[in-house]
């Protein structure tokens, strides 16, 4: 059979796609079947492969959850606190600063640079700086609290501030990426469709409204679904902003992926961690399904 | 027709190289087996054995470990030591967890002995051989915390070095609020008192001079158990170490005593320059409860600060002080090789030694695990050493099931008494509730 030019770079696509392949199969499906494994199993990762339990490992989970001051209950709650909080002060902080990014001219890589800075440093260094930034007394925040004449706050010492102090870290940190997304979205809405709306009268309010926000649900959409999923995930900051990095004070920060991580590393329970990974899956699965279903509508003008 | 075979069967050969390219790697050995020309005589009829030993980064350690293995080589030829040491602390429980599966690893491994339980029960250490190892010697030459090494009466590991806590205060400080500081506090009530005495604020009340800090997440945790619990009276454990005894009335004492510090006196806050162990050697805080471990710290961070180190405070008449060590366990993977576990148990051996205690001792600042080596006179005179060397005879080393999930309930009742308000009596039953569940999960599965 002789192929076409056609038949023949289609061949050449899949030889290039299946370095990617390679790369899914090897370093991303394979652990995760291997988590599904791992969690019906007692694993100790000293022995190898241990002996299957069946769900003895869910059970276990089920368990903890019921009794008083759960780690595992705190970190499913925590996770979603997280995210209420997280995810909708993200969404409209980046679409207002999207806004005005999109008004200006002059400077306006440098404000995008300075705004997508924090979006690709270390978790771990934006964590030490605002650690330093948090600190009782000594820390920037309190002292200009103290100069306007403010009480002194605990921020991540206290159960009740730990929790929103560290989201407010997470968005900080996350918002340069929803700008310029947005800065995207809003650059490709086609500019007659607000000339044609001025000249029938509309004020700049409408103009948001019925123009910009509705052209905007898909890109709201990609955000609401990926920022989501980086708040259920989230480990790093509360691994290195809680004391110790306990998800404390009193578990009041612990999540999710921390507690697999304790679990697996710290008590060496990678059966019991792999559940909680398991449910975690499903737990985003159902989430990300849930958010398609409901906010994604198409919009034609 | 030709060419697009030769397409396809190009693009096969590059899919199976990716995917042989992502299998893992078989282990290459980690060094060249080269005998050492000079020692032909006994290189030639015996091959030489070569065992892998890890510990985490540490310089002093490092160098420490460095000199002995080159003294072991010398006098066994034979035997070659890999030494891996650049691991940091963080990650070394994670990269030994991740070097069983992969086939890698030590055979030769230096832990913290509150981290035995959870390497033995999942069969990572093997029980040290009794012909190399009599228990009765063990009992007799070291000193009496590496009891703790024994599970079930089975010796699984041994130390080169042991620690204990004392009491380290800032003379600078002392002197500045009047307080002599040639006589530090020798009994818990002085304690309270000269923390308040040392305690300085500012005229907004903030903490400038912190007299005494409680600070559960460092040191303190231990001080609770095994000192101040038993200064009250009572004892924290059952001798097996497999039930909570702390939460009766002595206990509450104790508790309460530690408290004390944080609630009526009020001479610090843990939360202030990075909690108490940075704040005393930034010098910040009088008085400081630590190991021998923190000097080194001090040296390198503050070596200009004026402190003193003296045995921890007495009362009702009882010393005690906490014992803890780092120490060396073998592996599955040495037992596995007979030839490979008699060279690890030689190592092993040499490094439990006397002499490998006075060396350690000498660079790490650790005192000697070996009673003989510890219990020299010139190391009781010394001006820091001595009051950790004293505080040997009569320290206690908590066995622990898992020592993260059982400080943690320690740090996690503090924190409800400090921050939320909890009745300290129902706060430390909580923590004896939370400590026995660990223990019922250790023992249970025995």
């Amino acid at each position: 059979m002789r192929l076409t030019l056609q038949q023949r770079q289609i061949i050449w696509a899949y030889v290039f796609m299946s370095v990617a392949l390679v790369f899914f199969v090897v370093i991303r499906w394979y652990p995760t079947i291997l988590a599904f494994n791992v969690s019906f199993r007692d694993w100790n990762v000293f022995e190898g492969s241990g002996p299957w339990v069946g769900l003895e490992n869910y059970q276990e989970i089920w368990e903890d959850a019921g009794k008083p001051r759960s780690s595992v209950t705190a970190a499913f709650s925590n996770t979603v606190r997280y995210v209420l909080f997280g995810v909708p002060t993200q969404l409209v902080l980046a679409l207002a600063i999207a806004l005005l990014l999109a008004q200006i001219r002059r400077l306006s890589a440098l404000y995008r640079v300075a705004y997508f800075a924090p979006y690709v440093t270390s978790a771990v260094a934006v964590a030490f700086v605002w650690n330093w930034l948090y600190q009782p007394e000594t820390g920037l925040i309190n002292q200009a609290l103290d100069v306007v004449g403010l009480p002194q706050q605990p921020f991540t010492k206290s159960p009740a501030q730990a929790l929103p102090s560290i989201t407010a870290v997470a968005v900080w940190q996350n918002l340069g990426f929803a700008v310029i997304i947005f800065l995207a979205g809003i650059q490709q809405i086609p500019a007659h469709y607000y000339e044609a709306a001025r000249i029938d009268g509309a004020n700049a309010w409408q103009l948001f409204w019925r123009i910009t926000l509705p052209l905007l649900n898909p890109i709201i959409v990609y955000l609401t679904v990926l920022g989501t999923i980086s708040y259920l995930r989230l480990f790093a900051l509360v691994q290195n902003m809680s004391p110790q990095g306990t998800g404390g004070p009193l578990k009041s920060t612990t999540t999710v992926v921390l507690e697999v991580y304790r679990e697996g590393f710290s008590s060496y329970k990678m059966g019991y961690a792999g559940a909680l990974t398991v449910l975690l899956f499903f737990l985003i699965l159902l989430i990300t399904i849930i958010q398609l279903r409901f906010f994604s509508r198409r919009v034609e003008y | 027709m030709k060419r697009s075979k030769r397409f396809t069967l190009l693009g096969v050969l590059l899919i199976s190289i990716l995917l042989l390219a992502a299998c893992p790697a078989p282990a290459a050995p980690a060094q060249e087996q080269a005998a050492e020309p000079a020692s032909d005589m006994a290189a030639a009829a015996d091959e030489v054995i070569e065992i892998e030993y890890w510990q985490y980064n540490f310089a002093a350690r490092v160098d420490a470990m460095d000199q002995l293995i080159a003294q072991f080589e010398e006098a066994n030829p034979n035997i070659k030591v890999i030494h891996n040491a650049d691991i940091p602390y963080a990650e070394f429980r994670d990269k030994i967890a991740a070097s069983v599966p992969a086939g890698v690893g030590p055979d030769v491994a230096t832990l913290f002995y509150g981290w035995q339980s959870a390497w033995i029960d999942s069969g990572y250490l093997v029980p040290l051989p009794e012909d190399a190892f009599p228990p009765a010697m063990v009992s007799e030459e070291f000193s009496p915390m590496v009891q703790a090494s024994f599970v079930g009466g089975t010796l699984y590991t041994l130390p080169t070095a042991v620690r204990a806590l004392a009491l380290f205060y800032n003379r600078d400080l002392m002197e500045a609020a009047g307080l002599d500081p040639n006589s530090p506090p020798t009994t818990l009530d002085e304690l309270q008192d000269q923390a308040v005495a040392c305690t300085q604020r500012d005229d907004e009340g903030d903490l400038v001079v912190q007299g005494f800090v409680a600070d559960p997440s460092a040191q303190d945790h231990h001080w609770f158990r095994e000192v101040l619990v038993r200064q009250f009276g009572g004892v924290p454990y059952t001798d097996d170490y497999s039930q909570v005894l702390y939460n009766d009335d002595a206990g509450l004492q104790a508790w309460n005593y530690l408290l004390s510090f944080h609630t009526e006196l009020a001479t610090g806050d843990r939360d202030l320059f990075d909690g108490s162990t940075n704040a005393f050697v930034g010098g910040h805080v009088c008085f400081h409860v630590d190991g021998s471990f923190r000097l080194g710290t001090i040296a390198n961070n503050n070596p200009d600060m004026n402190f003193g180190v003296t045995e921890l405070p007495e009362h009702n008449g009882v010393k005690s002080t906490f014992g803890s060590y780092w120490t060396h366990g073998l592996t599955k993977k040495a037992a596995a090789d007979q030839a490979r576990f008699d060279a690890s148990v030689k190592f092993l051996q040499f490094i439990t030694s006397a002499d490998a205690g006075a060396l350690w001792v000498d660079i790490v600042g650790e005192l000697p695990a070996q009673l003989e080596a510890g219990s020299n006179p010139e190391l009781l005179a010394d001006e820091k050493l001595g009051a950790f060397a004293a505080g040997l005879e009569y320290s206690h080393a908590t066995f622990f099931a898992d020592e993260s999930q059982q400080r943690q309930a320690i740090i996690d009742s503090f924190d409800m008494v400090v921050l939320t308000d909890e009745d300290p009596a129902a706060a430390l039953q909580i923590a004896a509730d939370a400590d026995q569940e660990v223990l019922d999960d250790f023992w249970s599965s025995r």
